[in-house]
C-alpha cells in the first residue's frame, strides 16, 4: 500500500474496493436513484392517486412559469436575500469580535453561537412563535408603554425574523474562520498608513476576505431559500415559500409531476448559486 | 505611574459598541429559548403569564405514551444512523483521499450533493422512492419499521461525516504509515495502528454531528415517515400545529438539555482527543 | 546619540498578563539615525517597535515623538510608518494602489499623489511594476512595495520589523546596502528590529541590545562588540571566550586578573572599578588571540607583567570557515579556548593539524574585564 499519496486504484485494488463499494452503492441506491425518479416524474403526468406516467412532457415546467408560481419563486428569493443580508450585517461584527477575542473568549462566543445551532430547528421556531404571539411577552412589553398589540406572528416580518434567527450561525461560523485566517499585519498596516477602523474594514478586510464572505453568504442563502418549517409555522397565508408549494403537491394536491418539476427548479437555483461561487473561485485561481 | 489597562488598536473584543452588539445578538438568540424553558415550569395552561412554579408539564409529558414512543424512536434512529454514517463517511473520506480512480469527481460530487440539496427536495425524493420504487414493508416489528427513516437519515448524514474526516486526513503525515510498514506492520495493521488513531477525533466529531443532524431533522422525516412511525420532531410539529400546551415547552426543554449535554461532551471529548494527539 | 532627540521612551513597560515583554525601558533616538533594536527572540524588541507604531499600548510609561506625548495616539494618527515583517502588502490592490493607499487617506490631490507614488516607486526601483498585483511579485519586490508604501507618507520615523528575515542570503546582503542608501536619500530616521547581529552591526548608526524586556546596552556597533557592558552583551555579539577570575591589581588604566581556568594571569590596559579580590569575568575574542607553533620561541608578555597573557595548549579540533579557521585549543587547565586565524593566503587554510602543541598569546588591548 506504500505508494504515491493519490494511489492509482488498480495497484491497490482490494483496499480500494473495500472502501469504495459500500458508500458508492449507498449513494447510488438511496440518493441518485430517488432523485432520478423525481427528475423523471417531472416529465410525466398523473394517472391516478399513486401512478405517474413518464411521458416526456414539458407541461410541468411550463406551469412553473405561471405568474402565481413565479411570484412564489421571486418571494422565496427575496426572503432568502433579505435574510442573508440581515445575517451578514448582524453576524459580521460578532465574527469580528470572536476573531480578536482571547482564547477563552473565543470558546465562549463559539459556544454562544453553536448551542442554538445545535438546538432542534423545531424547538427554536416554536420558541420564537411563543415570543411573537399577539399575547406573547413582546406585546406585553410594548403594551406597558401603551403601544400595540402588534400582529407579528403569521406575517412576512415573522418569517424574516425566524429565518434570521435560524440562519445566523450559518453565516457567523464561516465568517469567523475567514477573518481568523486573515493576516493581522494587513489590518495593522492599514491603520499604520492612517486609515481608521471603518475604512480599514471596508477597504482592506472586506476585499481580502471576499471569497470567504461569499461562501458564508452562500451557506446562509441556500438553506434559507429552501426553508420549509419557518414560513410554514411563522408565516401567514401570503408568506409561502417554494418548499411549502412543493410540500402541497406531494402531500395534499397529489400532483407529483408538478411537485417534482418545482423541486428541480429549486435544485437548479441552488446549484446556480453554487456555480457562481465556484466560478469566483476559479477566476481567483486563474490570477494566482 | 500606572495606567488603566490599555487597549490595543485591534482589540475589537474590548470595544464597547461591539460588545454591546454581541450582547444584543446573544440576547436575540437566547431570549426565546430562555422564555421557553421558563414557561415549561409555569403553573398555568395559558402559556403567557407566570402563575407559579410546577413540574406538572414534565409529569404529563412522561404520561404521554405517544410522545415517549416518538422520543424513543428518535433516539433509536439517531443511534443506528450515526453508526452507519460514521463507517460510510470514513470509507468515503479514505477513498477520496487515498485513491485515484475513474469517475472520482463524479463520486465526489454525488457524496457532496446531499449536503447542499434543499431538504424539501430530498424529502420528496425519499417519499417517492419509498412509496413507489422500494416500498418499505408496513408491518415490521420495531425497530425495523423505522428502516426507511433510518436509511434517509444515513443518506444525509454520512456526507457530513466524510467532510469532517477528510479535513482531518489532510493533516495525516504519510510517513507515519510508512514508518509502521518499515517496522514490519502489514498494510492493514499499519492502517489500524496509525491512520485510525489519527482520524479518531474526526470520527467522534462526525458521530456527534450525525447524531444531532438525525435528532434535529424534521423535513425529510416528515416525508419519509408512515403514519405509525412518528419521531420526536414530527410529534412536536403536530402538537404545535394543533394544540399549544406547555407540555410542548417541557418536551422542547428536555430535547434542548440533551443537545447541550451532547455538545458539551463533544467539545470535551474532542479537546481531550486533540490534546492527546498533540497536534 | 548625536543631534537632537526625536523619539523618547520614558520608563516604558508592557505586560501581557503576567508576562513582562518590555521592562522599564528609557531610550532616546536622534533625528536621522539608523537605529537597530537587537536581541534574541522574545526579548521585547518587536513589542517596543510596535508601541512606537501605536499597535500596542504601553502598560506604563510614556512615548514622545518630537516632544509630543503620543502614548495614547492611535496608530493612524502617528507620524510614523512601518514596514511589516510579512510586508503586509494588500493583495487586492496593485503595486501603485498599495503605495497610494496612505496618500488617499490623507486626501492628497490626485496629481500630487501620482507624482509622489511614481517617485517612491523609482526610489525602490519598482517603476516598471506599478500595475502588477502583489501575487505577481517576488518576496524581495513585495518588500520594496512595503517600503515605498511607508516612505511615500514622508513619516518622521520609518519602522522596520525584521525587514530582511524572509529574504535569501544573497538578496539580504544586497538589501542591506540598499536600505542604507535609501535612508541617505530620504533622510528619514529609521528604527529597525532584527535578531541578526551581523545585520544590526552592519547597518546601524546605533544599536540597542535587549534581553528579557530590558535594555542591555545602547551603543555604536563597534562599541557593542569591543566594549560590551555586561556578560550578556559580550556573549550575544560575536563569539567570545569567557573565564571567571578574581581582580588583582586595579589602576585607572590597567588591571590584572587571575583565573583558575587560565594558567596565566591576564593583564588588561583598561581599568576596572572594583576592589582587589572582586570576582570578575574576562572575555577574549577568538580573533584577538595569536597562535604560534610550540617550536617557536615563547611570545613575549606585557612589559609590566611578562608572565601574563601567554599560555600553551593542544589543538583538539579545527573548523575551516573560508575567511578564517576556528581552532579549539585545550590548555593545561582543561578548558578549551576558541582561536580564530585569518586565512591570509591560500595555504593558510591548511593550518595546523589537530594534536599540534601551540603558544597562545594576546595583547593587553585584547581582553575585556566585566563585573558580573
Amino acid at each position: 500500500m506504500v505508494g504515491p499519496m493519490n494511489g492509482d486504484w488498480r495497484r491497490e485494488r482490494l483496499a480500494f474496493l473495500s472502501v469504495i463499494t459500500a458508500p458508492a452503492a449507498w449513494i447510488v441506491l438511496f440518493f441518485v436513484i430517488p432523485l432520478g425518479v423525481i427528475w423523471a416524474y417531472s416529465f410525466g403526468r398523473t394517472l391516478n392517486l399513486t401512478e405517474v406516467a413518464v411521458t416526456g412532457t414539458l407541461d410541468n415546467y411550463a406551469r412553473v412559469l405561471d405568474p402565481v408560481y413565479l411570484m412564489i419563486f421571486a418571494k422565496s428569493l427575496v426572503f432568502a436575500g433579505v435574510t442573508t443580508a440581515i445575517c451578514l450585517l448582524v453576524g459580521f461584527p460578532y465574527a469580528l469580535v470572536m476573531t480578536f477575542a482571547t482564547p477563552r473568549g473565543k470558546i465562549w462566543l463559539l459556544l454562544g453561537i453553536m448551542l442554538p445551532f445545535w438546538t432542534n430547528l423545531l424547538v427554536r421556531t416554536y420558541a420564537l412563535m411563543a415570543v411573537m404571539r399577539t399575547e406573547g411577552w413582546i406585546n406585553d412589553a410594548v403594551g406597558l408603554v401603551g403601544l400595540g398589540p402588534f400582529e407579528m406572528l403569521h406575517t412576512n416580518f415573522a418569517v424574516i425574523v425566524g429565518l434570521v434567527y435560524v440562519h445566523l450561525p450559518f453565516i457567523v461560523l464561516p465568517l469567523y474562520s475567514t477573518l481568523d485566517r486573515l493576516d493581522r499585519s494587513l489590518l495593522e498596516a492599514s491603520l499604520d498608513l492612517g486609515a481608521g477602523h471603518i475604512r480599514t474594514i471596508l477597504q482592506v478586510v472586506v476585499p481580502i476576505a471576499r471569497p470567504g464572505i461569499l461562501s458564508a453568504v452562500m451557506l446562509c442563502f441556500i438553506p434559507a431559500l429552501g426553508s420549509y418549517l419557518t414560513p410554514d409555522l411563522l408565516g401567514g397565508p401570503d408568506s409561502q415559500m417554494i418548499a411549502s408549494v412543493i410540500e402541497r403537491q406531494f402531500k395534499r394536491a397529489n400532483d407529483w409531476p408538478f411537485g417534482a418539476a418545482l423541486s428541480f427548479m429549486l435544485m437548479y437555483l441552488t446549484l446556480a448559486a453554487m456555480a457562481v461561487r465556484a466560478l469566483q473561485d476559479r477566476r481567483k485561481g486563474a490570477i494566482a | 505611574m500606572s495606567r488603566k489597562p490599555a487597549k490595543g488598536p485591534l482589540e475589537y473584543a474590548r470595544s464597547w459598541p461591539l460588545r454591546l452588539w454581541v450582547g444584543a445578538v446573544l440576547l436575540f438568540l437566547y431570549l426565546p429559548l430562555a422564555s421557553l424553558i421558563l414557561f415549561s415550569f409555569n403553573d398555568s395552561r395559558r402559556t403567557i403569564r407566570w402563575e407559579g412554579f410546577t413540574f406538572d408539564w414534565y409529569g404529563r409529558m412522561m404520561d404521554d405514551a405517544a410522545l415517549i414512543d416518538a422520543f424513543t424512536n428518535s433516539l433509536t434512529i439517531a443511534a443506528i444512523s450515526t453508526l452507519f454514517s460514521v463507517v460510510l463517511g470514513a470509507m468515503t473520506a479514505i477513498a477520496l483521499w487515498r485513491f485515484r480512480f475513474p469517475a472520482k469527481s463524479l463520486f465526489d460530487g454525488a457524496v457532496t450533493l446531499p449536503i447542499v440539496v434543499p431538504e424539501i427536495c430530498m424529502g420528496v425524493a425519499m417519499l417517492v422512492f419509498f412509496g413507489q420504487v422500494m416500498p418499505w414493508p408496513r408491518d415490521l416489528v420495531w425497530p425495523l419499521d423505522l428502516g426507511a427513516i433510518i436509511i434517509a437519515h444515513i443518506t444525509f448524514s454520512f456526507p457530513f461525516v466524510a467532510v469532517v474526516v477528510r479535513a482531518r486526513l489532510t493533516s495525516f503525515n504519510r510517513e507515519m504509515e510508512e514508518a509502521a510498514r518499515d517496522l514490519g506492520a502489514s498494510e492493514l495493521r499499519a492502517l489500524v495502528d496509525v491512520l485510525l488513531p489519527h482520524i479518531r477525533p474526526a470520527l467522534v466529531a462526525g458521530a456527534l454531528l450525525a447524531f444531532t443532524l438525525s435528532l434535529d431533522d424534521f423535513v425529510i422525516t416528515f416525508f419519509t415517515a408512515g403514519p405509525n412511525t412518528v419521531t420526536f420532531p414530527v410529534k412536536i410539529y403536530s402538537m404545535v400545529r394543533f394544540s399549544v400546551t406547555p407540555e410542548v415547552n417541557a418536551a422542547s426543554t428536555v430535547l434542548m438539555a440533551i443537545t447541550v449535554i451532547l455538545t458539551v461532551i463533544g467539545m470535551k471529548l474532542q479537546g481531550r482527543e486533540i490534546a492527546q494527539q498533540g497536534h | 546619540m548625536t543631534g537632537k532627540s526625536l523619539i523618547r521612551f520614558e520608563n516604558v513597560s508592557k505586560r501581557f498578563g503576567s508576562f513582562i515583554a518590555v521592562d522599564d525601558v528609557s531610550l532616546d533616538i536622534g533625528e536621522g539615525e539608523f537605529f537597530t533594536l537587537l536581541g534574541p527572540s522574545g526579548c521585547g524588541k518587536t513589542t517596543l517597535l510596535r508601541m512606537l507604531a501605536g499597535l500596542e499600548t504601553p502598560t506604563e510609561g510614556r512615548i514622545l515623538i518630537d516632544g509630543v506625548d503620543v502614548t495614547d495616539v492611535p496608530p493612524n494618527r502617528r507620524p510614523v510608518n512601518m514596514v511589516f515583517q510579512s510586508y503586509a502588502v494588500f493583495p487586492h490592490l496593485s503595486v501603485a494602489d498599495n503605495v497610494a493607499y496612505g496618500l488617499k487617506i490623507d486626501k492628497v490631490a490626485k496629481a500630487e499623489r501620482d507624482e509622489r507614488v511614481a517617485e517612491a516607486l523609482r526610489l525602490v526601483k519598482l517603476e516598471d511594476f506599478a500595475a502588477r498585483k502583489p501575487d505577481q511579485l517576488s518576496g524581495g519586490q513585495r518588500q520594496r512595495v512595503a517600503l515605498a508604501r511607508a516612505l511615500v507618507k514622508r513619516p518622521r520615523v520609518l519602522l522596520l520589523d525584521e525587514p530582511l528575515s524572509a529574504l535569501d542570503a544573497k538578496l539580504r546582503e544586497a538589501m542591506r546596502g540598499e536600505l542604507a542608501a535609501i535612508q541617505d536619500a530620504v533622510g528619514v530616521t529609521f528604527v529597525m528590529v532584527t535578531h541578526d547581529q551581523d545585520e544590526a552591526l552592519a547597518m546601524a548608526s546605533r544599536c540597542a541590545l535587549m534581553n528579557r524586556g530590558q535594555l542591555q546596552q545602547v551603543a555604536a556597533p563597534g562599541d557593542l562588540y569591543e566594549y560590551p557592558a555586561n556578560r550578556f552583551v559580550a556573549d550575544f555579539i560575536g563569539t567570545i571566550n569567557m573565564v571567571e577570575g578574581t581582580l588583582g591589581l586595579d589602576e585607572p588604566d590597567q588591571a590584572a586578573v587571575t583565573s583558575e581556568a587560565l594558567d596565566c594571569p591576564v593583564w588588561v590596559n583598561h581599568g576596572v572599578t572594583g576592589a582587589p579580590g572582586t570576582p570578575v569575568w574576562v572575555g577574549i575574542r577568538p580573533e584577538k588571540i595569536a597562535m604560534t607553533p610550540i617550536d617557536q620561541p615563547r611570545p613575549a608578555g606585557p612589559e609590566e607583567m611578562p608572565a601574563a597573557n601567554v599560555t600553551q595548549g593542544v589543538i583538539v579540533r579545527s573548523a575551516y570557515l573560508g575567511a578564517s579557521t576556528l581552532y579549539e585549543v585545550e590548555i593545561a587547565t582543561g578548558i578549551v579556548l576558541k582561536v580564530a586565524q585569518a586565512n591570509g593566503d591560500r595555504d593558510a587554510g591548511q593550518g595546523l593539524p589537530a594534536g599540534s602543541s601551540v603558544w597562545l598569546s594576546w595583547a593587553p588591548k585584547a581582553p575585556v574585564v566585566l563585573l558580573g
